[in-house]
């Protein structure tokens, strides 16, 4: 059950509690996250909504720890993401954090396979057991073909079809999704959507996302909209799949 | 782990219309340290060579070379029967040389440079056994013959066999061409020294040093202990090699210190080159760098991936300058021995250990250039690049 309203139990895998965030520019101070409280389980999906500068990427950029808030916690599976020194941060994100982003941030001079290989160097793997690895995500993702394309060789929706099998391939603690479909038409996008619903379905995965796309969003099993710095439930309960 | 080479290789090779401004700068110093220092090396090797390991050299007290040295005839005397001295079927193996410098036209420019002419005895060639007669025949004493070290008759115009050459008041005639052994020997002319003092005008019978082959080099300390403490002689021993090795190490230090000052100007451009190439590679990837770090590599990952990088860039410019000189290896050329005041003809020597410190160089250069710009890439905010486009 994913809640907002800071009365969570103890099972959920992600919990926030009165996450603020405050950007300084200039002499303006922008107040984006006001007191945040969000639960979320093993096993969901959620969509988060909201309008251009709700604070949707502040929020997904806080849970994956690549920014600190003002104030406020972020417990995940236990860890308190929000106490951890930049160092640890970073490890953390490598074992327990997978980013999909708008613009799948591929890196350009190294193939698919590259690409995908990239998290794995963080672990322990042998380069045999990488390979396993990287070709089984690929596979998953439908391009077991294209492994050693480059990304500029690749459509946009292939694209995004490796940097969701990178952001699988250790297999994270969940997935931070921001508008994935967000450069894609519609076809492409209906495949992306397609391949993240079987990640949570099939595979357990614990996603959320951040959209514009409501058709992308009936998807999950519960939308949020942010409004005023906190999360709200959407009027409609979005439907389970 | 670290970020893979195969990601800097390639984005080198990506932008390397901008890696390549890094690259030439590199490149560039490289060749001129490593083409100054091989000059410095092949000058000093022409001069160590002319050394021989069982020759002495003997010269009056004080006297700094042998221009301003005086050895008279029983001097020698004395000396020939030192302990050590080696003997052949016709006597002791010594020679008292005399030098004069001659100005004589240039072959290339046809302008006039001075030669060093040694006036030797008729034993010098077995004096200095690696010698060879390669073309001709060495001077008949008592004749005003000339024999041409084989550098100064490639440098000069007239100094081919048979033909006749004026200076010192006489006529004189080449009779042959010596090698000797790419030293400073082959640059000059070789007489008969008592002719030479005859032409001059000299004393007869005073010298300005005495050459004298030992039996063996062991038997340095032995012929030097007997001649130093001979109450009749005040001279000077020194080995041969050490004699040349201390004649090169004005002119090597100078083109050493040169060569140095200025690859470290030249360095300092390429190192702005490369600061240059790196700083638009981290601004350039800054996407790609927020990634990585999202992905889970640390600052010191990142770090350390643009200096490889950097290096690696050095590590190619650092090749090519290296390459890029190569064929002025060997390649002869001349200077001044500002200790004879003559023209002395060598070669460029560029041996590996000199190519391994042009690549230590250009690494250095790497590493300077590429630091900075990887710690602004390791410091940038992740979420702030992310957000850029
Ligand atoms: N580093 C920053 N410094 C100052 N202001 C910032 C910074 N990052 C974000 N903001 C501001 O915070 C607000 C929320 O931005 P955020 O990117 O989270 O919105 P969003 O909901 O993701 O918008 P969009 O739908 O356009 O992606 C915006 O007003 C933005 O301008
Ligand atoms: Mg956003």
């Amino acid at each position: 059950m994913v809640r907002v309203d800071g009365n969570g139990n103890g099972t959920s895998l992600i919990r926030v509690r009165n996450l603020d965030k405050k950007y300084q520019r200039g002499s303006e101070e922008i107040h984006v996250l006001q007191g945040l409280n969000l639960d979320v389980e093993q096993g969901d999906f959620v969509a988060f909504m909201g309008p251009s500068g709700s604070g949707k990427t502040t929020l997904l950029n806080l849970l994956g720890g690549l920014d600190v808030p003002t104030s406020g916690s972020i417990t995940v599976a236990g860890d308190e993401v929000t106490a951890m020194s930049a160092k640890k941060l970073t490890g953390w994100r490598a074992r327990h954090v997978g980013f999909i982003f708008q613009m799948y941030n591929l890196i350009p001079v190294l193939t698919a396979f590259g690409n995908v290989e990239l998290p794995l160097l963080l672990t322990r793997l042998s380069k045999a057991q990488r390979r396993k690895h990287v070709e089984t995500v690929l596979d998953l993702v439908g391009l077991a073909d294209r492994m050693h394309h480059y990304p500029r060789q690749l459509s946009g929706g292939q694209e995004q079809r490796v940097a969701i099998a990178r952001a699988i391939v250790t297999d994270p603690t969940f997935l931070l999704a921001d508008e994935p479909t967000g450069d894609l038409d519609r076809r492409s996008a209906d495949e992306i959507m397609e391949l993240i619903g079987r990640l949570v379905h099939e595979h357990g995965k614990t996603v959320l996302m951040v959209t514009h796309d409501p058709r992308a969003a009936d998807r999950a099993h519960a939308v949020l909209h942010l409004d005023k710095g906190v999360l709200v439930e959407s009027a409609g309960e979005a439907p389970r799949r | 782990m670290a970020i893979p080479l195969a990601y800097n290789v390639r984005s080198v090779r990506q932008r390397w219309t901008s890696s390549i401004v890094a690259v030439l700068g590199i490149a560039g110093t490289v060749g001129v340290f490593v083409a100054m220092l091989s000059m410095a090396r092949g000058f000093k090797a022409t001069l160590v060579a002319s050394g021989s390991p069982g020759n002495v050299i003997v010269r009056r007290a004080g006297a700094t070379s042998e221009m301003e040295s005086v050895v008279d005839l029983a001097q020698v005397r004395v000396m020939e029967s030192a302990p050590g001295v080696q003997h052949d079927d016709d006597g002791p193996l010594v020679s008292a040389e005399v030098v004069v410098v001659a100005a004589f036209p240039l072959r290339k420019t046809g302008t006039d440079a001075n030669v060093q002419v040694r006036g030797v005895s008729p034993k010098a060639l077995a004096v200095r056994d690696t010698f060879k007669i390669t073309s001709g025949r060495f001077f008949e004493p008592g004749l005003a013959e000339l024999v041409v070290g084989s550098n100064a008759s490639r440098a000069y115009s007239g100094f081919e066999v048979g033909s006749s050459l004026r200076f010192g008041g006489a006529e004189w005639k080449v009779v042959g061409v010596f090698n000797a052994g790419g030293s400073a020997f082959d640059s000059e002319l070789w007489c008969d020294a008592n002719v030479l003092n005859q032409t001059y005008q000299r004393p007869q019978n005073i010298f300005q040093s005495m050459t004298a082959h030992l039996r063996s080099p062991d038997d340095f300390q032995r012929f030097k202990d007997a001649v130093t403490t001979d109450p009749r002689l005040a001279v000077q021993v020194d080995r041969e090699v050490d004699y040349y090795e201390k004649q090169s190490r004005q002119l090597t230090l100078m083109i050493t210190v040169l060569g140095t000052l200025v690859a470290l100007v030249m360095g300092v451009g390429a190192v702005f080159g490369a600061l240059n190439t790196m700083y638009s590679a981290v601004a350039e990837r800054r996407r790609e760098i927020a990634t990585m770090r999202a992905l889970g590599f640390g600052g010191a990952a990142v770090v350390l991936s643009f200096v490889v990088e950097s290096l690696f860039i050095a590590l190619v410019g650092g090749v090519i300058g290296c390459v890029a000189v190569l064929p002025i290896n060997g390649l002869t050329t001349g200077t001044m021995n500002w200790q004879t005041f003559s023209h002395l003809a060598f070669a460029f020597r560029i041996t590996p250990d000199l190519m391994v410190i042009g690549i230590v160089f250009a690494l250095l250069m790497g590493l300077v250039g590429g630091v900075p710009p990887a710690i602004r890439a390791a410091r940038r905010p992740v979420a702030a690049a992310l957000r850029e486009l």
